[in-house]
């Protein structure tokens, strides 16, 4: 990897998601034993599941209350988004046996949007790997550190359940570009509202995937840009 | 091991397992214009759904805490005035946290 003139630049976005990705961390590590997840349990998470909004939609129902196997399927089907980030990255990333385990591990929202962003292939395959090399340690160190945080004192007198729905709504918002996608989201929004009194915790979330399903079968194809990675940080 | 337990590992190696998938697939199996709008319409419907349900969940009931439910509207606001992510959840933070701080309910 000689004189890639981007490199620099490459470098300086890294550390900044990486930075990003240990605040972030931070707060998910003190909202998750603020659910009644273990810090074992939180930070395997991170560790293995690490994909942020699933990890925190896993947190969400367990937080209300709901049984524990009713938070799989949503952060299951929050993070299918990133197979589909697979299919874009494998031409790009080329992997090929073990290292290919690996490489599958760091396929995330920001590695994604880093890679795809830059214009030759040399320099997708490096912003690729320096972004997830920057943001899987700093973002274990920040969980570990804010679920410590989270044992230590009580953080939800500090506004920290405004955490999961703000980012939610961070992750969601780049994706109203089209009149398709903000129907879908008001119409998604209206089933999780009205089921949440009916089923129990985690339910209503996965029934307002049907939303996208019946939509994006249904309406008709009209050609648009491409979809951006959600929560490609700005 | 527990059921909180069993649900950690499994939907941990299922999210890494679909990575996996991803990337092992041949590049036409997800390239139906229609599968591939599904999927981004997927995180939309989700996310918004997780945003409403997390402030008005209150355990099978309706319970909205306007304090959360005023700062993550200063998050809107952020998001609105084009702040990137980290903005967006400290402004929603700490709204909240100096709400609760200052007009307790």
């Amino acid at each position: 990897m000689t004189d890639l003139p981007e490199r620099r630049a490459i470098h300086r976005a890294a550390v900044g998601i990486g930075l990003y990705a240990g605040a972030f961390g931070l707060t998910f590590g003190a909202v998750s034993v603020g659910s009644g997840l273990s810090l074992g349990q939180t930070l395997t998470l991170s560790l293995l599941m690490f994909t942020g909004a699933s990890q925190f939609a896993f947190v969400g129902v367990v937080a209300a209350g709901g049984s524990p196997l009713a938070a799989v399927a949503p952060a299951l089907l929050l993070g299918l988004r990133n197979a589909f980030y697979g299919v874009g990255l494998a031409p790009v990333l080329r992997p090929r046996g073990l290292r290919r385990l690996a490489t599958a591990h760091l396929v995330i929202d920001e590695t994604t949007a880093m890679s795809l962003a830059q214009p030759q292939p040399r320099a997708r395959r490096y912003a690729f790997w320096a972004t997830g090399l920057a943001l899987f340690p700093l973002w274990l160190v920040g969980t570990l550190v804010g679920a410590l945080l989270g044992q230590a004192v009580d953080l939800s007198a500090y506004g920290l359940d405004a955490a999961g729905p703000a980012v939610f709504l961070a992750l969601l918002w780049p994706g109203l570009r089209t009149r398709l996608a903000r129907l879908v989201a008001v119409g998604g929004a209206a089933v999780g509202f009205v089921l949440v009194p009916l089923v129990p915790a985690g339910v209503p979330v996965i029934a307002a995937a049907l939303v996208a399903v019946v939509a994006g079968m249904l309406a008709p194809i009209v050609p648009h840009p491409p979809a951006q990675p959600a929560g490609a940080p700005s | 091991m527990t059921a909180l337990w069993v649900a950690v590992v499994v939907a941990a190696v299922g999210a890494y397992l679909t990575k996996l998938v991803g990337l092992s697939l041949p590049e036409s199996v997800l390239h139906h214009p229609r599968v591939q709008r599904v999927a981004g319409l997927l995180p939309v419907a989700m996310l918004s759904a997780l945003v409403v349900v997390q402030l008005v969940d209150g355990g099978r009931r309706y319970a909205v805490d306007w304090h959360t439910a005023a700062g993550v509207g200063v998050g809107v606001v952020a998001l609105l005035l084009r702040r990137g992510f980290l903005v967006v959840f400290a402004v929603a933070i700490l709204s909240t946290a100096l709400l609760r701080f200052f007009l307790p309910s």
